[in-house]
């Protein structure tokens, strides 16, 4: 496989609704924002890019057969080579190691990688039968489909299981919203607190409105390159930042479409196949885990995420990483839900299984530099969700894991303050960064790991 | 008297309009103005009936019917699924059909107060996965007989006992657990 950089991306502004403009126009949006940003005029870019990938998720709330080849129709991008890509809610994650795997088989030299979706076009309740359509329609659906339905039983065993607490979830709200708060591309942008967290709406005991992510339509691009596709691009005058941004690991996982049906495995079997290393190499951690087993828990049952797990250890050992939550020095993951960002420190292995509630609550994963009006026991080590995360930014699903991409690039670049003209949420001296792309109840997980050329 | 919503629900529905303003004559200036226009948004009806066949899982469905409830085992290993499946997760081999027990427990559950357009009536409801003795997966089910304002983590591990729908609908909801 041949190094792959990623040199530029582009997000629209994400939107409860965009009746203004059509869904190729909206990523023509998205599109010229990434052109505009290395200097290249969309006639010079054509001349170069070798051909694309497409992000959307859902037919249903376009009514629209195809999508993806009426916005590479209208980017102008017809007859380059192109395809769609479908996978849930980790469909945008999939899009861009699509675009990746392009790159780095010879493919091409430089691919762009598109998502959009448009999910304002029917009202929220029949979005979210849309969405629950994801789910098995002989025996999930018609129980009473709904996404923060299933998320929230999730969440029960998960409290029952390991303690985990309403307020801890909450964290991860504040800290999302707060955060998004300095990024102008985010859909909420407010200051709330714990209490607020609380006192909304209850949508799926215990989840509130405020623990769980908004529909959206949106946007977002990224333009991958080969050596070669650099130096094309910049033979035809790009600027591209230095230093570059690389892809260094990328990871994917799979589980079984119905939670139930979820393994229950022993202890030998997770600390064979799942753990990650640095969990296998520790005594006490080994300790903690019997005792766990001791007490009935079974892996992953429908509290953890094995397709997290599996992901994230897949693109550790590609880049390298034994220690995450001191390896890495941001990730952008899928909190479509706050209790679903917890689950996923546990499977990312920035804190043990069962460790995620306090994790969160810890201040390990917030961003320095940000006044989230809490008293928080430590320091920032890996800010999860700088930009505000899905609860803040909003998830119109095509678009979200490469409006991720596009973030983690500008971290590496050091472009934020350019882009959100604030620099509030840069993180300092970023090198390497996660992106976390995830689907359904757990089905299809991607983690991507990007590094700052050195 | 409860506060009232300082937000009026809205629908997708609008005034049918019969014509639109337009310039009456398309000057270059009236031309260019066209770019400023507000979008035309318009509603488009799609309804669909599918014949979804239950194809090899319909025996759990005929089960319901008969108050029985079925489940799937792998012959070799005993590995037994509490939602149906065809072939095993583990040996690929076709599974053979078990009778699970009508009592379970509570193994994760949540109070639904919103949900998707087809069972927003419904709401609040719960949904629950059920374990079952000498089961090694789950069935997501209704969970009926507690009060959804006292949702409680104590449900979890909670007996519950299967209850049938005396005349089937031919759907998973044909059963459902209580308390028992």
């Amino acid at each position: 496989m041949r190094p792959v950089y990623a040199v530029a991306g582009g997000v629209s502004k994400f939107a409860k609704a965009r009746p203004d403009k059509t869904f190729p126009a909206i990523v023509k949006e998205a599109y010229d924002y990434a052109l505009q940003d290395i200097g290249l005029e969309h006639g010079q870019f054509i001349e170069l890019v070798d051909g694309s990938v497409a992000s959307y998720f859902s037919d249903h709330f376009t009514r629209q057969l195809m999508a993806g080849i009426m916005v590479q129709d209208y980017l102008g991008l017809c007859p380059k080579p192109s395809h769609r890509v479908e996978g849930g809610g980790a469909t945008g994650g999939l899009c861009f190691q699509e675009a990746w795997k392009s790159v780095a088989s010879g493919h091409m030299d430089i691919c762009l990688a598109y998502g959009f979706e448009t999910m304002s076009h029917v009202e929220t309740w029949k979005g979210n039968e849309f969405i629950a359509l994801a789910s098995d329609v002989s025996f999930d659906y018609p129980v009473g489909g709904f996404y923060s339905g299933y998320y929230a039983m999730m969440v029960t065993r998960h409290m029952k299981e390991f303690g985990t607490t309403v307020e801890q979830l909450a964290h991860v709200s504040v800290k999302n919203y707060r955060n998004a708060y300095h990024n102008p591309y985010a859909q909420k942008r407010q200051r709330i607190t714990l209490q607020d967290v609380r006192n909304a709406p209850m949508v799926a005991w215990p989840l509130t409105r405020l623990d769980i992510c908004v529909m959206s339509d949106g946007a977002a691009v990224t333009i991958l390159a080969s050596e070669e596709g650099l130096t094309r691009l910049e033979k035809a005058g790009a600027r591209i930042p230095r230093p570059l941004v690389r892809v260094t690991g990328i990871g994917r996982g799979t589980d079984a479409m119905r939670m139930a049906d979820r393994p229950h495995v022993d202890y030998e079997t997770f600390m064979r196949e799942y753990a990650t290393p640095q969990e296998q190499d520790s005594d006490d951690t080994r300790a903690y885990y019997r005792r766990l087993w001791e007490h009935g828990t079974r892996y992953p049952g429908v509290h953890s995420f094995r397709a997290g797990r599996t992901a994230g250890n897949m693109a550790y050992r590609q880049a390298g990483i034994y220690d995450p939550l001191h390896e890495l020095d941001f990730i952008e993951l899928h909190d479509a839900y706050t209790s679903s960002e917890i689950q996923t420190y546990e499977d990312l292995g920035l804190c043990r299984y069962g460790e995620g509630g306090p994790f969160a609550a810890s201040g390990k994963a917030f961003m320095p530099g940000v006044d989230y009006g809490l008293d928080l026991p430590s320091p920032p080590e890996c800010p999860v969700n700088p930009s505000g995360g899905l609860i803040a930014c909003g998830h119109p699903v095509g678009a979200t894991g490469l409006m991720q991409n596009v973030f983690a690039i500008w971290q590496l670049q050091g472009t934020i303050a350019r882009h959100f003209g604030d620099a509030t949420l840069q993180v300092k001296d970023a090198r390497r960064g996660a992106t976390h792309s995830h689907a359904g109840t757990g089905t299809y997980v991607t983690v991507t790991i990007l590094e700052r050329e050195e | 008297m409860a506060r009232q919503p300082n937000k009026r629900e809205e629908t997708l529905g609008g005034t049918i309009v019969h014509g639109l303003p337009f310039p009456t004559e398309l000057t270059p200036e009236a031309l260019e103005w066209l770019r400023a226009m507000q979008p035309i948004r318009i509603e488009q009806e799609y309804s669909i009936t599918y014949l979804h066949s239950y194809a090899q899982d319909s025996p759990w469905f005929a089960g319901l019917t008969n108050r029985v409830l079925l489940g799937n085992r792998e012959r070799e290993s005993g590995y037994t699924y509490a939602t149906p499946r065809g072939h095993g997760m583990y040996d690929g081999q076709e599974t053979e059909w078990v009778e699970l027990p009508q009592e379970g427990r509570v193994h994760a559950f949540t109070v639904c107060y919103f949900g998707s357009e087809e069972f927003l009536a419904e709401t609040p409801f719960v949904l629950a996965l059920i374990e079952f003795e000498g089961a090694d997966t789950l069935l997501l089910s209704r969970l009926l007989g507690v009060d959804p304002e006292q949702a409680s983590l104590d449900w979890i591990g909670m007996k519950v006992k299967a209850r049938f729908l005396r005349n089937a609908k031919l759907k998973p909801t044909d059963v459902y657990f209580v308390p028992a």
